[in-house]
């Protein structure tokens, strides 16, 4: 018997349980879970204490949440989650921008010893000694890999590091007693789009700079832009593009030249480790996402931890607490003139801080420069194969070289057989694969943003591009094919008019029921 | 040993010296550098990074890593009365074995095709979370308490075009830390004086500060303090009455036995899921969470992602997607509502395999322990000479604030002392309210059994 080679493209199909909301499998009379029973000694001592709760406080009736015994509540969630690709089962490059790479189990292993996961808080700092020194050492370790002074890992991801960024420099102004009249700040519209949003929210007007046809921000849409009024910049580099700006120190100058202060969003420095750094940049700031370069995972979107960076002058400002170290032990330090004050509850998602100080211990300081090294390398071999593609092009082609990502656009593929990027990216769930579109607005049309990272083998690589050459293929033969996907996943085609109008949306089942189900 | 090659990397399978011949030859250069070179020499690292030397094998990675975490000492080795925003219950093991599967550790920004689980899972978190707080929406979760507080008060102030934030003066320092910074500076805040003797509101104190320049007032329950608002409809009243709304922070964990906070008038409720199956994790097990009515005034100020539930092609298939995506700053950069980003997903998904566990029996049940377990630590505390619990002549559900003002002792040296008993005494308030003096607030919930409340109190006589 000889069974055919298997093809680079798989004959894949979703897991598909067709499994009912939660609250249909309510059955009334069975338990998930039993609670440790109370004393008969401490009943008989308070008696039925709720009874003393005056009558307005007591809830008559219990919430309605379903009654489900254990192993049924166990089977539904791990059916949801086959119905789930993450980074362990997709080759997770069409994500770009996020960094999709291998959250290696040593340190989920690591993070959920008890060690980690049973410490509170507010426990004496003689206790917690061990979790003080990761943190300690994980800013040692950054503080070489941006150049800058001193981390604090409080931020619940990079939007809240972002928005620490923005809050310091208010604070900054305030203290030199210019708050009020520096109220601009300045962003790129290939930044994220929270560079602009966070900034908003604390009062911030947002000048927003635009590329040239090379892709890069323009340096005098930059100079015009600059007033007394700037507070300052905040930045990706490389940008979402992928195109790293050799003018940067002239940015960061420029700003600099009229009292600004400079914010580095390096969420993704994947291609840049031990190759350029925030300091030498003249950044006064900066900020890595645990979660993408440092290999936390995703989670589905968090827990997560901003690391926030900043240079001597603005360590005053930071958040409080900073771990210090007295030569004996760790300590945590309030005790910073200027702070901000707080923009997370304690002191950060400790199993993601963990996790990146492990990471970093795997692979030291060679091992960092060879993650970014690969990264790109794999990055420009698939931009290699994406230009050989029909219908996709890469955007600003003037700029040869990309660093960890490059943004792509299918509007040829569109113009010629009126397949679209999403329609794209929801047929490739048919072979297994996720792309997503990307950022808005879309500058660039009918985007994508590839980002292999250093995770996945070129055999994988390859596998994604069959992929997408496929489906280009199907596009210019039969683009009804590639309209009407997916087929092979969970569900099919999503109707998303309901969930734009407030007539008919349904957040939650209680309001779907109320909305959309007829009383029987 | 001469010439003996590097291992690739278990973590960087392209860094196999062949499979890089063959990258480089494919994108047509010799040395992975030319790829740098838009990257100004002046801008090149040409130092070395001053890291330790790489624990290369997993086993060196783990016994390093592991040697570091053991001089933890944790709230499982030592019997632990720690609250105040972050709290210690039990997680069923299956609230772990869900949040550990690699489907949802991994997954992050899937469409609802690759990720309909992830969608379905949140959505079915919202759902849950939406009958305990018994009202129609809630969100994605956001960080935390903190920032759920902080975004909901930024919203009222945008309902009701008002900048003015109203606060009871005995909400949690850490977050009032947070919420401050964050309205900082778009909206002002007035912060509410408690009565001494029960921690209540100050009715008078908030009819005197309150005005037409009010957004919203804020106040949580149980409290900081431990002790439960009683006040919750007059307070929801007075706002109205000024044009404000009201805002109420909750530990849902009491709802299986408290009254919801919508049901005395609260316009926006939030909170923390941390204690509904999520470990402490030194504080990284927060999750925020926003719920309101079904309002479009309301779901269109909300920065968050709210997943939705809808039809697909095929009949009688759920679908999943964002509500009303136009509202984030994804959509709309500074245009948006506030901003959006990565924050607690994960714990959203393991709030709701909880909840689904738990059932209504389960979190009416746990409610009922809790605050006959405190009711019996303050009992038996106060037996002790000089020490009084609770400090409020109010009602408590788990936590509440123990004076030690007549023993002598600072709760510096008394927390000293118990953790040579292997105790972690409550969290010492005389920094946060240097008005109370030495008081401590102490936490007790369904893990401390009886056993646990008398080693507390015995080894306190002992050393009082």
């Amino acid at each position: 018997m000889e069974i055919k080679e298997k093809n680079k493209l798989r004959d894949f199909h979703q897991a598909k349980w067709d499994e009912p909301i939660i609250f249909e499998l309510n059955t009334e009379g069975e338990r998930g879970i039993l609670i440790p029973e109370l004393e008969r000694e401490i009943e008989k001592y308070v008696g039925d204490e709720i009874s003393e709760l005056p009558e307005n406080m007591v809830r008559k009736k219990p919430p309605a949440l379903p009654e489900i015994s254990q192993m049924r509540v166990l089977k539904h969630y791990l059916r949801l989650s086959q119905q789930c690709l993450g980074a362990d089962f997709n080759v997770d490059i069409g994500q770009g921008t996020c960094t999709m790479k291998y959250s290696p189990k040593i340190n989920d292993v690591l993070a959920s010893s008890p060690k980690v996961t049973k410490l509170h808080p507010f426990q004496d700092e003689s206790t917690v000694q061990g979790a003080l020194e990761i943190m300690y050492r994980l800013d040692m370790f950054l503080r070489e890999i941006s150049g800058l002074s001193r981390f604090s890992f409080q931020p619940g991801g990079g939007s809240s590091a972002i928005f620490a960024m923005a809050s310091i420099m208010f604070a900054y102004f305030q203290s030199r007693g210019e708050a009020e009249e520096r109220d601009e700040i300045i962003t790129t519209i290939f930044s994220h789009p929270s560079d602009a949003a966070a900034a908003a929210v604390k009062g911030y007007k947002v000048i927003t700079i635009y590329p040239d046809e090379a892709g890069l921000p323009e340096a005098e849409a930059l100079r015009k832009a600059v007033s007394s009024r700037t507070a300052g910049l905040l930045i990706t580099n490389p940008e979402d593009t992928g195109i790293f700006n050799p003018n940067i120190v002239e940015f960061t100058k420029v700003i600099h030249d009229i009292g600004g202060l400079c914010g580095y969003d390096q969420a993704n420095a994947n291609g840049i480790l031990g190759i350029t750094r925030a300091k030498e940049a003249g950044f006064d700031f900066c900020f890595f996402n645990l979660h993408k370069t440092f290999s936390s995972p995703h989670g589905c979107g968090g827990p997560a931890t901003g690391a926030l960076g900043v240079t001597d002058e603005l360590v005053p400002f930071l958040p409080v607490p900073i771990v210090d170290f007295d030569d004996k032990k760790y300590f945590l330090n309030y005790d910073l003139t200027h702070t901000i004050g707080k923009v997370r509850g304690f002191f950060g998602v400790f199993p993601a801080i963990l996790r990146a100080y492990s990471w970093i211990m795997s692979l030291g300081a060679e091992g960092l420069k060879e993650v970014a090294q690969v990264a790109v390398l794999s990055n420009n071999y698939i931009l290699k194969k994406i230009k050989e593609l029909k219908g996709s092009s890469v955007s600003f082609p003037m700029t040869e070289r990309r660093i960890e990502q490059v943004r792509y656009s299918w509007e040829k593929l569109t113009k010629e057989t009126g397949v679209t990027t999403e329609d794209v990216t929801n047929r490739m769930a048919d072979f297994g694969f996720h792309l997503w579109s990307s950022h808005h607005p879309w500058i660039v049309p009918e985007p994508f943003t590839i980002e292999p990272t250093e995770s996945y083998s070129k055999n994988e690589l390859d596998e994604y591009m069959a992929g997408l050459e496929k489906i280009v293929e199907e596009a210019y033969k039969n683009p009804e094919k590639v309209k009407n996907s997916p087929y092979n996943s969970v569900v099919h085609k999503i109707d998303h008019s309901t969930l734009d109008d407030p007539k008919k949306w349904a957040i939650t089942w209680r309001m779907y029921l109320k909305k959309h189900r007829k009383k029987s | 040993m001469k010439n003996k090659k590097k291992p690739s990397h278990p973590y960087i399978p392209n860094s196999a010296s062949e499979t890089k011949a063959k990258m480089l030859k494919e994108i047509g250069i010799k040395d992975i550098d030319e790829l740098y070179s838009d990257i100004p020499q002046n801008l090149r690292f040409k130092g070395k990074m001053n890291l330790p030397d790489p624990l290369l094998s997993e086993y060196a990675l783990e016994r390093h890593v592991k040697g570091i975490l053991s001089q933890n000492q944790t709230c499982e080795e030592n019997i632990s009365f720690l609250g105040g925003g972050c709290w210690f219950h039990y997680v069923p093991a299956i609230c772990d074995e869900i949040n550990h599967r690699s489907e949802f550790l991994t997954a992050y920004g899937g469409e609802p095709y690759e990720d309909h689980g992830r969608f379905q899972a949140l959505f079915e978190y919202q759902s849950l979370m939406a009958e305990m707080v018994d009202m129609d929406v809630v969100n994605v979760p956001t960080y935390d308490w903190s920032q759920a507080a902080s975004t909901s008060l930024r919203m009222v102030a945008r309902i009701t075009k008002r900048n003015e934030i109203i606060i009871a003066d005995t909400v949690s320092p850490d977050r009032l830390l947070v919420i401050q910074n964050y309205c900082r500076p778009v909206n002002t805040i007035k912060m509410i004086n408690h009565s001494h003797e029960t921690g209540l509101m100050d009715l008078d104190d908030l009819k005197s500060k309150i005005s037409s320049s009010t957004a919203g007032v804020y106040f949580e329950n149980p409290s900081y303090l431990g002790f439960v608002e009683t006040q919750g409809r007059a307070i929801s009243e007075i706002a109205h009455e000024m044009g404000a709304l009201s805002v109420v922070g909750v530990d849902p964990i009491s709802l299986g036995i408290i009254v919801p906070p919508c049901h005395y008038g609260a316009d926006i409720v939030c909170g923390d899921i941390q204690p509904l199956g999520i470990h402490m994790n030194y504080g990284g097990g927060l999750g925020g969470f926003i719920a309101t009515r079904d309002d479009e005034k309301f779901v269109m100020e909300y920065p968050s992602r709210l997943f939705g539930i809808t039809e697909t092609s095929v009949e009688g298939e759920y679908g999943f997607g964002d509500v009303a995506y136009e509202r984030t700053s994804f959509a709309e950069r500074e245009e948006g509502k506030e901003f959006i980003g990565t924050c607690a997903a994960l714990w959203g998904i393991t709030a709701g395999v909880y909840l689904a566990l738990m059932g209504p029996k389960g979190i009416q049940e746990l409610g009922k322990h809790i605050i006959q377990k405190s009711r019996y630590a303050m009992m038996k505390l106060s037996e002790i000479k000089g020490v009084k619990a609770p400090l409020f002549k109010s009602h408590h559900f788990k936590e509440f604030v123990v004076d030690f003002n007549g023993t002598g002792k600072t709760v510096g040296e008394i927390n000293k002392a118990l953790r040579e008993h292997q105790i972690f005494g409550g969290k010492d308030l005389s920094k946060e309210f240097p008005e109370l003096g030495n008081c401590a607030l102490y936490c007790v919930t369904e893990v401390h059994t009886k056993e646990d409340i008398d080693i507390l109190v015995q080894a306190l006589k002992n050393f009082l």
